[in-house]
């Protein structure tokens, strides 16, 4: 029996000939990235709780500031201090203010065939680029810390093959907001989402982020693509070579498949307070909103970026909303800036903010007030994601932001032509 | 015998602790503000012993560990449920906090019957009625028996199985 590429990943990391769903394998980590939502307290248990504190490799830690960042408060503060002084004192490669996690770890360490844990569940986002990553807890992450190892149950694997094209005026956010609708929250609980087939193929790997990055929502523990030449590509104009390139086998089995034509993806809006509760676009239109939010590491990349400008170039934020725009990293910024798109951006009225999780996960600037709806291309709608309980959050791509933000009520990117 | 806190289906960690909460310096600091959103006196209702009861998907979001944390510090004795999300499910486990995967339980209890679980044996008796549980894989097992992984990291420095042929579905 033939494997996939998931299954290739685990039985490289734990040095054995070949996996299957259900086994239980100690692997070898190649890369931990933890970021400041937890690593207060791991660092805590990691002097409290174990008995020989030592650390196995620190060249395999990445510790990232970038969801309170700057801090907002003093206890953040002190926990963000505990964070970077344990870094230095550990030789831990060490990151804040200057992108999401998830954005660093792909424009600096992600390569095809690695095994990555990140204590941030859209660890899955690695699989862009045909590496297997997966969210963890502190505790987790902890264990790999010391040991550099860690134990895995091998997920059964369900291909989702993509054939076709996305019409103009369509995203790929509209097209894993719509798979995600399909499947469920719990569609692919446990098991790793492989995207495959012509339509897959032709996605970039800014595009094939978005997919494998909101995969957790729909319960999955990772999401892969092949690392194909475009992903290599990709890869060497970052100086980087893969660890390997794996390929899933003819014969590998799948626990189940799907198809998914591209031509037929609709822009689509996510209601709250669940990401698979999701509708064509159009029927929300007209919703009022107090506040859009473009950025993430769902959708804060330069694409999005490029995306947000055409549509604002020459037209203004309705006066009755404020517009956050949130690159997704440094790197994001200056190539907006060098582009031209920042100038329009804050032209337009947007308010423009340095890179880090933002309003994505409620506890920073930007959060809204009570009863406040806000239309954003962040991660998740859960109910008070973005402040207050009582307040409602809307997903939908960067052009339904955007458009919405220009209107003062949802609107798709048609509507403004 | 303890009170169960009975929540809908696709909990999402967001509310078991939100975000605002979660660069607090210590569990300790957050359990207060457990189910905030949902029941703002969660934390004061709840007694060492009590249970949490959901229904598909428990656990669904953030990984935070801080939400399988503060239930554990707030003394809940254990959550059940029809089916849970995979992070929330394996970071319980790792701190020592039992979940327990009963499909038919969740949708005849409701938030302030009582319950017991007997965990070695997969039993919950409730409302007059015994309610079967799956059972965890033995390697999960045995990581909560010892009372989490770092527990069993520091009694067996040098253990992990190679391989362990018993896993299963969650």
């Amino acid at each position: 029996m033939g494997m996939t590429i998931a299954e290739k990943i685990i039985a490289s990391a734990a040095g054995v000939e070949t996996v299957k769903p259900g086994d239980i394998h100690t692997v070898t980590l190649d890369r931990m990235m933890s970021n400041d939502g937890t690593t207060h307290l791991t660092i805590d248990m990691y002097h409290q709780q174990i008995k020989n504190p030592s650390i196995a490799d620190p060249k395999k830690l990445i510790f990232i500031v970038d969801h309170n960042v700057p801090a907002d408060n003093p206890k953040t503060a002190a926990s963000q201090k505990k964070m970077r002084d344990f870094a230095k004192e550990h030789h831990i490669d060490f990151w804040e203010g200057k992108g999401v996690c998830h954005q660093i770890m792909m424009e600096h360490y992600v390569c095809p065939g690695e095994l990555i844990f990140g204590a941030d569940s859209h660890t899955c986002t690695y699989g862009a680029l045909g590496a297997f990553g997966t969210g963890v807890g502190c505790t987790d992450f902890l264990y790999g810390m010391v040991t550099g190892t860690s134990w895995l149950l091998v997920p059964k694997t369900v291909k989702f093959n993509l054939t076709g094209r996305l019409r103009k005026g369509v995203y790929p956010r509209d097209l894993m907001l719509h798979i995600i609708g399909q499947i469920g929250a719990n569609g692919v609980n446990y098991q790793v989402m492989e995207f495959t087939g012509d339509g897959a193929k032709a996605l970039g790997v800014n595009d094939r982020m978005v997919l494998c990055n909101l995969a957790v929502e729909a319960g999955a523990k990772s999401a892969v693509f092949e690392a194909d030449e475009t992903a290599l590509a990709w890869l060497k104009e970052r100086g980087r070579e893969p660890k390997h390139v794996f390929r899933s086998d003819p014969d590998a089995h799948y626990f189940k498949e799907y198809t998914f034509d591209l031509d037929k993806i609709e822009p689509i809006v996510a209601r709250p307070d669940f990401v698979d509760d999701v509708i064509p676009a159009r029927e929300a239109c007209g919703i009022k909103i107090d506040e859009a939010f473009l950025g993430s590491c769902n959708n804060g990349r330069i694409d999005e970026m490029r995306v947000a400008a055409r549509l604002l170039k020459g037209r203004r934020v309705a006066d009755t909303v404020r517009f956050l725009i949130v690159p997704a990293s440094n790197e994001v910024y200056i190539q907006s800036l060098e582009e031209g798109l920042i100038e329009i951006f804050m032209e337009a009225g947007a308010i423009v903010m340095n890179a880090n999780c933002s309003v994505c996960w409620g506890s920073c600037q930007g959060v809204i007030g009570e009863n406040e709806v806000l239309i954003s291309t962040g991660t998740r709608n859960f109910k008070g994601r973005a402040g207050h309980p009582s307040s409602k959050v809307y997903l939908g791509s960067a052009a339904t932001v955007t458009a919405s933000a220009i209107k003062g009520v949802i609107a798709t990117e048609n509507e403004l032509e | 015998m303890g009170a169960i806190f009975k929540f809908h289906n696709d909990l999402d960690t967001d509310q078991i602790i939100a975000s605002q909460y979660l660069l607090l310096p210590s569990i300790d600091e957050m359990k207060a503000h457990a189910f905030e959103s949902l029941d703002a006196d969660f934390s004061k209702k709840v007694q060492p012993g009590d249970f949490v009861v959901g229904g598909e998907n428990f656990g669904c979001g953030s990984s935070r560990e801080q939400a399988p944390g503060v239930l554990k510090a707030l003394g809940v004795k254990g959550v059940v449920a029809k089916s849970f999300a995979r992070i929330f499910y394996r970071n319980s486990i790792n701190i020592g906090l039992p979940v327990i995967i009963c499909k038919d339980l969740p949708d005849q209890v409701s938030t302030g019957d009582t319950m017991e679980l007997f965990l070695s044996e997969g039993i919950i008796k409730t409302g007059g009625r015994e309610y079967s549980c799956t059972k965890l894989p033995p390697y999960m097992q045995a990581i909560l028996d010892k009372g989490g992984l770092i527990a069993s990291l520091n009694e067996a420095e040098t253990a992990s199985p190679a391989v362990s042929k018993d896993g299963g579905e969650q």
